[in-house]
């Protein structure tokens, strides 16, 4: 690489005239433009803008110049090679997003290629209705309690005023649990548990008054299963004793269920009804969450949901019998409590169209997936 | 319970207009759960009249005798001329009274009748039988009218036999025995409408000295009234009025014969069981006693039956001749001959009942009603009432003897607060609606001592704010402050009742246990398992497919005396036959390639002797040794998660090919389930049912004293569990036991973040084929001390390079120091500690070294 040249030398140059370096600039500027690639550009760059272009050659002159003339001719060749450095840019640029803009076409993909990779997974929907229900409760300030399924007779039945012949304790379809010290299967005190109801006897001697608990869990009847039956279905128990609770503490309670799980503005009715662990009793039904009543007495119009009927029985309710109390240890002085129990399987069913419970207990791949991980 | 209108009617007089089903929505209201509202004779419509047959002539000829009759219908054909009927029956005789139904006639089930031409004669309507009418199934002849039905030829028979009703069914609750009555249901309905009840238990009877049978009850608490009537002279071939036929059959029971009839419809009447015998086989006195060890007695259905000392029975000189309350005996039975009938009413001891009906497995329509509690009362006016229908019906001459023997036990008194029952309902009751609602049930109320007057509106005296209830004699189930309060409750109105929104205290959400179980679910849902809920009930065989050796601790199973159904009469120990059984379904309904997964508890039958749970007092609290001793009798019932899976964990695709499920996915699968507890898993080979010897893990957890928790098993599963269950080969399973893993779960704390530049360091190490990873990786994680930050296994290379049985193990390891950029030096000296520690524990070399 060659140093400016700072001798002086009073000729005029040839290569500082301004027809020479407009020439050159024109030159440069026409193969900036014609470059069509990165490659030619570069070239163009080396030839018009490199250390021996015309332009860098005539720049090294001009110290030769009088210095009268120095400034001008200074000025002539630095704006020169400025617009010659901005074509340069501006070219590059251009050809660069040209490129870019190639690459990235020439590696598209086709994105409605289906990716299935990885199966997913689902939990069943009798767990994530049960966690639905229950979390409606928590968040009023209930606490979620357990029990064994393998329950003694006293807590399934005795605790809760079914005494060993009391017709109700008949009426339950129990299986009952062989005693494993007998050759021959007989009845050992254990029992599957035929409700979540021994749950709030537990709750009860567990835990300080007063208590707020719901208890979803899984039952057994000695039923068939057919399309509405099953031997193994689930319930949600839910229980307040505090004091001064009644009915309309209930009420209320199944209120802001039914309006959180199916919809505000629900209305409840009570029936009156028998359940030897509440007195009084109730049966519990809603308005229907589809027809809202609009398809009664319109044969026209029927509703497959509640039958036309216009409410949908959800589950059973009442005062908790102070005998119940009284087995707990509490004292019905001055407590008194409410309790309901809502099946789980029912739930789903009215809620997510569920249409058999076959469905719900074959552990079909198909029926969990649809439901996902909560509902 | 099923009730005729027409019978309710006698007793409460429901306007005409009421539609049976506004009565049972009011009866609904009050507690009775109507079920169904039957319309009996829907779509019968026309003239229907009792017809007298004059004569008839047989028509040969044909497939059967045909008999073409006269027959005589008064009026009702507007001639009065006799109808010519053709009929096919052979059952009548001229003379008979029949049920015609005349041309224009519509039949239930829209069959109509017309004059037509028939067997060669005009046929003007037709002769009915039961079946036709609506009125049974019997298709075996004509109804014929029963002599002294009263009717004239041309009468209507549309109300004479009871055809135009309608049917309540309704399912009686265990505390109302009383509505297994007419009389009670005429109760409810007539508190429904605020009508008059009349009574049909209001019989006069005489109460006298003189017995008509000697009895006598022996034992306390058995029996608390005992009462007997007879009849003599019964004619035994007195038929049953149609009436009678015809609310039996409506009330849904069949007509035998009139004495039996007659038990069953004062039973349904009053409520009251009654017994029937034919006197002239009693041997003696009876007496009411309970059963002696040994005894037995052939009962009413030919069955050899043999008494338990809890059964209460009715004796003879003979021994015992029935089981009270239940069934009778075959020898004392009331046959078509018999002409002199003892009818017993009594009141029996509910709970013996229960318990003998249950053990012999005898439930009827008596001892439904003995379990419920019949009216303490009753027994004097149902037996009157049946002996006076016997004579009335079977022209029988009344004794006029009454035994009656009375163990009663004291009547029931419940102090009650007025306002008791508004606290229960959360609403305020004014004291006069809560006196009208016990005077409506039929208790007598005391105030001071003094009954209180309610027949006419009643003010309680000022101060006055307690009385006491005693309740009626057929309500035995109202025995506390809250029955009554639901008495008044549900009089008052169920629909009144407000909604009060709930004030629970503040609390605790979900424990820390119920939150891990929600993510262990979503963490194996989103790792594409699919959870199912299999029942817990398992075969024997299940135990054997799964190879498990005869004393596999799971083979400990706790049985079902009643199983769902006999092939699988054992509560399950392991999740893992339910599980593959579900795989096996998936499989064959189209889907091999599945995963699914199971939270739930197994159930543990303990080593020891099983001590049976002990029965407590429900008087009051348990003690914390009661139920100390309590929990001990109650399995263990541990809470396990298992997955399954089988086929392609990853399909081919165009991303290439497919990724098969294998026992890696399986051991993976508890590392994820503890991963959501914070925890970190340890696997060792191990040999363990049903798994595939080579290629099954032991999961260990520890615990933080360093105590190692075997929590389960996983891997692969034997060929022969695969093949024995049908499933995909190459199946994989994982069973743990979730509750150790919910309590050594660790709280998360946060790491120190370094943002000092991490430095590479790659290591192969060759070692003994059968050295587990797991040794070599936990002596470089010892040998490279805390500057180590990760370490991860990135190839396994078996080959000709490095010598037959040994592996060489590529590790990728990363240092990092908290406070400064690691020096050359120091990244090489924790390398080659790890490297030596790895060489000292499983004797690896540095491959290429």
């Amino acid at each position: 690489m060659s140093a400016p040249n700072t001798s002086f030398d009073p000729v005029e140059v040839t290569p500082l005239h301004a027809d020479e370096v407009a020439r050159a600039r024109d030159e440069a500027l026409a193969a900036i433009a014609a470059a069509g690639s990165l490659d030619e550009l570069k070239a163009a760059r080396l030839a018009h803008a490199g250390d021996r272009s015309p332009l860098a050659l005539a720049n090294r002159e001009i110290g030769a110049l009088p210095p009268a003339a120095r400034a001008e001719a200074g000025k002539r060749v630095g704006g020169a090679r400025r617009e010659i450095s901005e074509a340069l840019k501006a070219r590059q640029e251009v050809l660069e997003a040209e490129r870019d803009e190639r690459v990235l076409v020439e590696e598209a993909v086709d994105v409605t290629l289906p990716y299935d990779r990885r199966p997913r997974g689902a939990r069943h929907p009798i767990t994530t209705v049960a966690e639905r229900m229950a979390d409606i409760f928590v968040a009023m300030g209930f606490e979620v309690a357990e029990g064994p399924e393998v329950e003694a007779e006293w807590f399934n039945f005795d605790a809760l005023n079914m005494p060993p012949d009391h017709p109700a304790r008949s009426m339950q379809d129990t299986f009952f649990v062989a005693d494993p010290s007998a050759p021959e299967p007989r009845e050992s005190g254990l029992v599957l548990r035929t409700h979540t109801s021994p749950v709030q006897a537990r709750a009860l001697l567990g835990r300080e008054l007063p208590v707020y608990v719901v208890a979803p869990g899984r039952t057994f009847r000695s039923d068939e299963l057919d399309a509405t039956h099953s031997p193994v279905f689930h319930q949600l128990e839910g229980m307040a004793v505090d004091r001064g609770l009644g009915l309309a503490d209930l009420r209320g309670a199944i209120d802001a269920f039914v309006s959180e799980m199916f919809g505000s503005g629900l209305r409840t009715r009570f029936r009156p009804s028998y359940f030897p662990f509440t007195e009084p009793s109730a049966e519990v039904d809603m308005e229907c969450f589809v027809c809202r009543g609009a398809s009664v007495g319109r044969p026209d119009r029927p509703c497959r949901t509640c039958g036309s009927e216009g409410w949908i029985e959800i589950g059973g309710c009442g005062v908790i019998n102070p005998r119940v109390l009284r087995a707990c240890g509490v004292d019905t002085d001055t407590y008194s409590g409410w309790a309901f129990g809502i099946g789980v399987e029912r739930t789903l069913m009215f809620a997510h169209g569920a249409q058999d419970m076959h469905d719900i207990v074959e552990g079909d791949v198909r029926f969990a997936s649809a439901f996902g991980m909560e509902i | 319970m099923r009730v005729p209108l027409s019978w309710l009617r006698e007793y409460v007089d429901l306007p005409a207009e009421v539609p049976a089903r506004e009565l049972a929505a009011k009866l609904v209201a009050a507690g009775l759960e109507v079920e169904t509202v039957e319309e009996s004779g829907a779509g019968l419509s026309g003239p229907l009249v009792v017809g007298e047959v004059l004569a008839f002539e047989v028509l040969e000829g044909f497939k059967k005798p045909i008999r073409y009759c006269r027959v005589d219908v008064g009026k009702a054909n507007g001639s009065g001329e006799p109808q010519n009927i053709i009929c096919g029956a052979a059952n009548f005789e001229a003379g008979d009274r029949v049920v015609v139904a005349l041309p224009g006639t519509v039949l239930p089930g829209g069959f109509a009748i017309g004059a037509r031409k028939t067997y060669g004669k005009m046929s003007e309507g037709m002769i009915c039988s039961v079946a036709e009418l609506g009125m049974g199934e019997d298709h075996s002849g004509i109804l014929v009218l029963p002599q002294g039905t009263p009717a004239q030829p041309g009468d209507d028979a549309v109300p004479l036999l009871g055809l135009d009703d309608h049917v309540l069914d309704i399912a009686v609750t265990p505390d109302r025995g009383y509505a297994l009555s007419i009389r009670g249901v005429a109760r409810e309905a007539a508190t429904a409408y605020g009508l008059p009840f009349r009574d049909p238990a209001a019989i006069e009877a005489p109460d006298t000295a003189e017995g008509s049978w000697p009895a006598a009850v022996e034992g306390e608490g058995i029996c608390h009234r005992y009462v007997l009537r007879g009849v003599t002279g019964f004619d035994p071939a007195a038929p049953t009025p149609v009436w009678m036929r015809r609310r039996l059959e409506l009330a849904g029971m069949r007509s035998i014969s009139l004495a039996v009839d007659i038990t069953n419809y004062v039973m349904l009447e009053l409520g009251q069981p009654l017994h029937a015998w034919d006197r002239t086989t009693l041997r003696g006195p009876l007496v009411v006693r309970l059963a002696r060890e040994g005894e037995r007695l052939e009962t009413l259905d030919h069955v050899e039956r043999r008494l338990d000392p809890d059964d209460i029975l009715i004796t003879d000189d003979s021994g015992p001749i029935n089981i009270a309350g239940v069934m009778g005996g075959l020898t004392t039975e009331i046959g078509d001959t018999s002409t002199d009938i003892l009818i017993e009413a009594a009141h029996f001891a509910e709970t013996h009942i229960a318990r003998t009906a249950r053990r012999h497995r005898l439930n009827s329509e008596a001892s439904r009603r003995f379990e419920r509690g019949v009216d303490s009362a009753l027994q004097l006016a149902a037996a009157t009432r049946a002996v006076e229908l016997l004579a009335e019906l079977g022209g029988a001459r009344i004794d006029p003897g009454v035994t009656h023997v009375r163990r009663e036990r004291p009547a029931p008194a419940i102090e009650l607060r007025l306002d008791h029952p508004g606290k229960v309902a959360g609403i305020d009751y004014p004291h006069g609606a809560v006196l009208e609602a016990l005077r409506d049930i039929g208790a007598t109320v005391r105030a001071g001592g003094r009954v209180l007057d309610l027949s006419e509106p009643y003010t309680v005296e000022t101060g006055t704010d307690t009385v006491t209830v005693e309740p009626p004699t057929w309500r035995p189930d109202l025995t506390e402050p809250n029955d009554l309060a639901e008495e008044v409750i549900r009089l008052e109105g169920y629909e009144s009742i407000p909604a009060r929104a709930p004030q629970a205290p503040a609390g605790h959400g979900l424990t820390r246990a119920q939150r891990l179980r929600r993510r262990v679910g979503r963490a194996l849902a989103a790792d594409g398992y699919t959870e199912v809920l299999n029942f817990p009930f398992t075969a024997a065989r299940a135990y054997d497919d799964l190879r498990l050796p005869d004393d596999d601790p799971r083979r400990r199973t706790l049985r079902l005396v009643n199983p769902f159904s006999d092939d699988t009469p054992l509560l399950r120990t392991t999740l893992l036959p339910g599980l593959l059984d579900a795989l096996a379904r998936n499989a064959g309904r189209g889907f091999p390639d599945a995963a699914l997964y199971e939270t739930g508890l197994v159930y543990l039958r303990g080593e020891g002797g099983f001590a049976p749970p002990p029965r407590l007092s429900v008087d009051r609290g348990p003690s914390p040794e009661e139920l100390a001793e309590l929990a001990a009798s109650i399995p263990e019932q541990p809470r396990r998660v298992a997955v399954a899976l089988s086929g392609q964990r990853e399909p081919a695709g165009w991303w290439g090919p497919a990724q098969p499920a294998g026992w890696a996915d399986a051991i993976e699968a508890a590392r994820t389930v503890v991963r959501e507890a914070g925890l970190e898993l340890t696997a060792e080979a191990a040999r363990h049912a049903p798994w595939h010897p080579g290629r099954c893990a032991a999961l260990h957890l520890t615990a933080p004293d360093g105590e190692r928790i075997l929590i389960g098993h996983a891997g692969e599963l034997h060929p022969r569990v695969v093949a024995a269950y049908g499933l995909p080969e190459r199946t994989a399973a994982m069973e743990i036991d979730l509750d150790p893993v919910e309590r050594l779960a660790q709280e998360p704390t946060a790491p120190g973040v370094s943002t000092f530049p991490a430095a590479y360091q790659d290591v192969a190490l060759v070692v003994p084929a059968a050295t587990p990873a797991q040794d070599v990786q936990d002596a470089l994680r010892a040998g490279a001390g805390e500057l180590l930050e990760s370490l991860r296994l990135f190839d396994v290379y078996q080959g000709d390079q490095i010598g037959a049985d040994r592996k060489s193990l590529a590790y990728a390891l990363r240092f990092r120091a908290p406070d400064r950029t690691l020096t050359t030096d120091e990244i090489t000296t924790a390398r080659d500690a790890a490297v030596t520690a790895a060489t000292e524990r499983t004797g690896a070399v540095l491959r290429g070294a």
